[in-house]
């Protein structure tokens, strides 16, 4: 399943920073069947900044993502969170996955599901008591939705649902959060609600990466933007990285080279 | 008459019929409970597969303990007294065999889950048959009583305590250990199954959860199979989640429920199998068939109890959600008739009222529907007749003139924020059943009360906010 080596230019992220960034992937290449999703991945995200993740279907958006957490193994590379394996920084990362993730016809109330960012915390066999039920209410308040605590998730509208995982989100009270299209498929109010809420979570030096669909609001809504199509295009202040060509080799087309390789790899090296 | 046949059949229900009750009762509620897991991972197949799965367990489980007694290592006391032990550690491993093999062959082999199951757990139920054929002759296993299972003669084996049968203590405790695992785990169980990546974001495995469910899965399916059979020990696990699931959204309630459901398909399910056939079957000309098997008879008890969820539960239920739907359709109708009496009224001051045949033209409805709609208004006192016609009565134009009012007031709403939009008397014929005083009030204070709607109507006033000088053309 080893199938990097450097086929593509490495795109070397400077070192040298005091403190550690809260997410810093090296070498990193993630294939599901030979065939790779995402390539040679080099990225150190900046402190306390909103960073869109932007590129077209099936460029690894998520798949990055899933592989930050542990989610799905990675092929090689490696991720820190704040210098140090995810496995001992899963208190500092809260995860908002996409909205069909789950099985909305489960039998959980809102207040459930947030309550569900809190595990972590209570810890292994300890129920959830009185004291957690009322933080995850404040969370769901600062998301607007305190009136529908009780409401079977099934029973809520789209955007409605989506600020229930972002209240969940914000119950882990992370330092560094990753979200996945969170903006996908919700209403204006509810847009808005989660652009307050990013804001904020900015303001109180949190850092939030965020799958982003919708090109016309990155330069409104963050501060950073990494391109990415199987490879990482490019990634650093929206008004540097954000230009057309930028956006042109990311959208424009896979790139050649690597879509033959890669396609050498479905049927085997050697082929 | 029949009643009183098959309250005779119950009258004879002595001790052996409690016990029964109550180890069926045990049995299916130890299943019930990791039964609501199961289904709501929709992994519900995979109580099926494992029913299989176990046989070779069990088999090596017993030639194990064979070969330790052969060493000497255990004598033949201790050989009988951990057997049930012996048997559930070798469930438990093929549970998880089951489950680790499955899903292995669905990531490499590509299949989908129900396809990998489908080779897994045959394959493995075929190697439990050849490895019983190999043993047959030191090991005692019957077969029948593995598929179906005779929860009336194991209770007879009243070796226990106080004669307590010895198939009710252990379905007993197994429906004990089942309640610890899952309440000492509830939350573990519930995210993993709710949201496996975020359980594995926050720290608890999903698949160590998964894996410690199958176990359970498989050693409450061993402990139950003695008494109910392999087979329907999967309606078991399996209908008593399905029938809570329906009447519920919160799993804890759930759970209760799928409990009081297991244990009340026991009662019914034996009282069923004693008394049904009888009363049944001499009917038919079979006088000779008195009674069923009870195991079975409590798989179609809690099938029955799945269908009176499936058809009454109060959100999901089929007939409910029809009668609802019916309900709503039939206010609809009413609705429409007051309007059109009100509109006629504002139209032609002077008549007395409109005919029932100019009433269905105007509404275009069939003449049972409009019998039905005319009929539970005059009942309410909203309409009376005329002479030959019907008119609003006071009341009648009170809620007739609020609903006039919301249509008015919602197309004027229309026509302010969205001006291009044509349709507003459709629009507004839909929404205005649906408007309630508040929205109502609401609709008026954002386009200042209007008088008039964008037709260029009257929109009538709030009743509640008039006096009562003008109604009498209704007295």
């Amino acid at each position: 399943m080893r199938a990097s080596n450097g086929a593509a230019a490495r795109t070397g992220p400077d070192d040298g920073r005091s403190e550690p960034s809260p997410l810093s992937i090296r070498d990193l290449t993630v294939a599901y069947h030979l065939k790779p999703v995402i390539w040679d991945i080099d990225y150190e995200a900046p402190s306390g900044r909103l960073i869109a993740i932007v590129g077209p279907n099936g460029a690894g958006k998520s798949t990055m993502l899933a592989a930050c957490l542990d989610l799905i193994p990675r092929t090689t590379g490696e991720v820190r969170i704040f210098g140090r394996p995810f496995r001992s920084q899963r208190g500092r990362v809260g995860y908002v996955p996409q909205r069909e993730s789950v099985d909305w016809d489960f039998p959980v109330s809102a207040l459930d599901v947030v309550a569900m960012g809190l595990y972590h915390r209570i810890g292994w066999c300890r129920p959830v008591t009185r004291r957690y039920r009322r933080e995850a209410l404040a969370a769901l308040e600062r998301v607007g939705m305190a009136e529908f605590a009780s409401r079977q998730i099934r029973q809520l509208s789209g955007g409605q649902q989506q600020r229930v995982f972002l209240a969940r989100a914000l119950a882990q009270d992370a330092d560094l959060y990753l979200m996945d299209e969170p903006f996908a498929g919700v209403d204006a109010a509810t847009e808005l609600v989660i652009v307050d809420l990013l804001r904020d979570l900015r303001s109180s030096g949190k850092t939030v990466l965020v799958v982003h669909h919708d090109l016309q609001t990155v330069e409104e809504y963050f501060d950073e933007v990494v391109l990415l199509n199987m490879r990482l295009v490019a990634a650093g202040p929206v008004e540097q990285v954000f230009t057309p060509q930028n956006l042109r080799k990311t959208y424009g087309g896979r790139l050649a080279l690597l879509d033959r390789v890669g396609n050498r790899f479905t049927f085997g090296p050697g082929e | 008459m029949v009643l009183f046949e098959i309250w005779n059949h119950l009258a004879r229900w002595n001790a052996i019929d409690a016990w029964i009750v109550a180890t069926g009762a045990a049995a299916s509620m130890a299943c019930a409970l990791p039964g609501c897991f199961l289904l709501l991972r929709r992994q519900s197949m995979m109580g099926d597969a494992i029913s299989h799965s176990v046989l070779p367990g069990i088999v090596l489980a017993l030639l194990a303990g064979q070969a330790l007694h052969a060493r000497g290592w255990f004598d033949e006391r201790a050989l009988a007294s951990s057997r049930h032990a012996i048997l559930f550690a070798g469930a438990a491993v093929m549970g998880i065999v089951c489950a680790v093999a499955s899903e292995s062959l669905r990531r490499v082999g590509r299949l989908d889950a129900g396809a990998a199951l489908g080779v897994v757990f045959t394959s493995l139920f075929a190697l439990g048959l050849l490895l019983m054929r190999l043993v047959a002759d030191t090991i005692d296993i019957d077969p029948d009583c593995v598929l179906y299972g005779t929860l009336e003669n194991t209770v007879l084996d009243r070796s226990g305590p106080q004669g307590i049968p010895a198939a009710f203590g252990i379905n007993a405790r197994m429906l004990c250990v089942n309640g610890l695992v899952l309440t000492m785990f509830f939350k573990e169980f519930r995210i993993s199954a709710f949201d496996p990546a975020l359980a594995r974001s926050v720290g608890v495995s999903a698949s160590a959860m998964h894996y410690l469910l199958m176990a359970l899965t498989a050693v409450t399916l061993v402990t139950a199979f003695e008494s109910v059979g392999s087979i329907l020990v999967i309606a078991m696990l399996i209908v008593p989640a399905a029938t809570a699931h329906l009447l519920t959204d919160r799993l804890p309630r759930m759970i209760g429920i799928s409990l009081v459901v297991a244990a009340s398909s026991a009662l019914v399910g034996h009282a069923l199998a004693t008394a049904a056939p009888g009363v049944l079957f001499s009917r038919l000309g079979h006088p000779e068939i008195q009674d069923a098997s009870t195991s079975g008879m409590i798989a179609v008890a809690s099938g029955l109890f799945f269908l009176g969820a499936a058809l009454f539960g109060p959100r999901h239920g089929i007939v409910s959600r029809r009668l609802a739907r019916a309900r709503l359709e039939n206010r609809m109708v009413r609705e429409d008739v007051l309007g059109h009496l009100f509109r006629r009224k504002e139209r032609f001051p002077d008549a007395a009222g409109d005919s029932l045949a100019s009433i269905r033209a105007a509404l275009g409805i069939r003449v049972r529907t409009a019998r039905a709609a005319m009929g539970r208004l005059r009942r309410m006192r909203w309409i009376e007749r005329a002479g030959p016609d019907w008119r609003l009565t006071r009341l009648g134009e009170e809620s007739a003139r609020r609903l006039v009012r919301s249509h008015r007031l919602w197309e004027s709403y229309l026509a302010r924020n969205y001006p291009s939009r044509g349709a507003l008397h459709e629009s507004a014929e839909r929404v205005e059943h649906f408007i309630d005083d508040d929205l109502r009030n609401q609709l008026a204070r954002e386009l200042d009360s209007p008088s008039r709607d964008p037709h260029g109507s009257v929109i009538p006033s709030d009743p509640e906010a008039r006096d009562e000088g003008d109604t009498k053309a209704v007295d």
